[in-house]
């Protein structure tokens, strides 16, 4: 086998291709689920058994008790399904922006507004 | 004959919806983003469109990673929301375009485009926000025809791919034997990154850019590949890509009747446009 051409890298950002896609099925899975009220409740009634039962690994099942956003990137979570995560504790966008680049929300929102300028 | 009166395309935030189920469109916050529907009513209440074909992403709510088409579209009688996992403000169905949907299917299939059909479908707030502004009160004028490309999950289409679908469907939509007044929508964007370090990541000039060529030189992004696009535009502004569909469904003279562009709303670049399209024969 040739070793795999290296990827072209994109500062900051992880791009959700077919690696990231296998590595976090599982996780994104259960974040799918939870566009139904009935499986939100049932996370926050029992988030152990809730994750056991879609076979999260440990990184993802720590990614998860942390609710730290890079942490499950890197666990092979999408942003669209995280955001449903997310959701169940009232996060926002800024909210979840503000986590990952490491200022507070009003921080977070300044910079939004000084991209405008 | 159907004909093609145009295309709107605009930014589907879901705060959008958010905002519209708390009426604060004239929030200062909010205000320069709602500012940009007026004129685009004003043009639809005279167009009267009867049927809109709507270019967006599935973020997870009809389609998981279990089953990713690169393109989809919908033939179903009725198209519901739900309140996607974060309580967004659920709207009421929308009517299907049998008919039409089927057309297209047949004409895009023999024309190379083997999109996956779905006679059943969840849309998103991708379809609803858009939907929402156009028409404020909720009593759709319309009917839909549901067109979803895959921007979740790389490698996505190409731009180049996306510019001859979106040909494809305009040619198809002219072939079309029925008297139809057919609007063509396209949601998403422009400019934004929601994940990573990166998170908050805006590029006006690159939108502008965008914005402009689609009147000037609308083949003028094709050049990019996605990974381009992640690097220009962010990893959610590649959702531009349905705006690249939705314009070169128009094979007239396209006219720019109106545009709005305004940072932020939530962490997107906010933008709006109305291009009409007129053909030899209107």
């Amino acid at each position: 086998m040739n070793s795999p051409k290296p990827k072209r890298q994109i500062p900051g950002t992880t791009v959700f291709d077919g690696d990231i896609a296998r590595r976090g099925y599982a996780l994104n899975k259960m974040c799918y689920s939870f566009n139904e009220r009935d499986n939100r409740e049932e996370f926050l009634r029992d988030e152990d058994a809730y994750c056991a039962k879609f076979g999260l690994n440990a990184q993802q099942r720590a990614a998860i008790g942390h609710r730290n956003v890079l942490e499950l990137l890197e666990a092979g979570g999408n942003a669209y399904y995280l955001a449903k995560f997310g959701g169940i504790f009232g996060l926002d966008m800024q909210d979840i922006g503000a986590q990952q680049t490491g200022v507070t929300k009003e921080e977070f929102k300044a910079k939004l507004l000084a991209a405008g300028r | 004959m159907a004909q093609i009166i145009g295309s709107i395309t605009t930014s589907h935030v879901p705060a959008i919806g958010g905002a519209i189920a708390k009426q604060l469109q004239a929030d200062p916050y909010w205000r320069p983003f709602f500012d940009g529907f007026p004129p685009i009513r004003d043009w639809l209440a005279k167009a009267k469109p009867d049927v809109a074909v709507v270019v967006y992403n599935d973020h997870g709510l009809n389609f998981f990673l279990d089953k990713q088409p690169t393109f989809a579209i919908g033939a179903a009688p009725e198209y519901r929301n739900t309140d996607e996992g974060w309580g967004i403000p659920v709207v009421p169905s929308f009517a299907g375009d049998l008919d039409l949907s089927w057309h297209l299917i047949n004409s895009l299939i023999a024309d190379e485009f083997d999109l996956v059909t779905c006679q059943e479908m969840s849309v998103d707030h991708a379809f609803t926000v858009p939907m929402a502004l156009l028409w404020p009160d909720q009593i759709w004028p319309v009917r839909t025809v549901p067109v979803c490309v895959n921007t979740v999950q790389f490698p996505l289409p190409t731009a180049k791919r996306c510019y001859k679908l979106g040909q494809s469907i305009g040619r198809a939509i002219e072939s079309f034997d029925r008297d139809s007044r057919v609007l063509i929508i396209g949601t998403g964007g422009l400019s934004h990154q929601l994940e990573g370090r990166r998170a908050g990541f805006i590029n006006k000039q690159f939108d502008l850019q965008f914005m402009d060529s689609l009147i000037n030189n609308p083949t003028w992004a094709t050049q990019f590949s996605d990974l381009d696009l992640v690097e220009q535009a962010g990893t959610q502004g590649v959702e531009l890509l349905n705006w690249l569909v939705a314009r070169a469904c128009l094979t007239g003279r396209v006219t720019l009747k109106h545009s709005n562009f305004h940072i932020p709303i939530s962490n997107t670049a906010a933008a709006t446009m109305l291009i009409e399209n007129r053909n030899e024969n209107t």
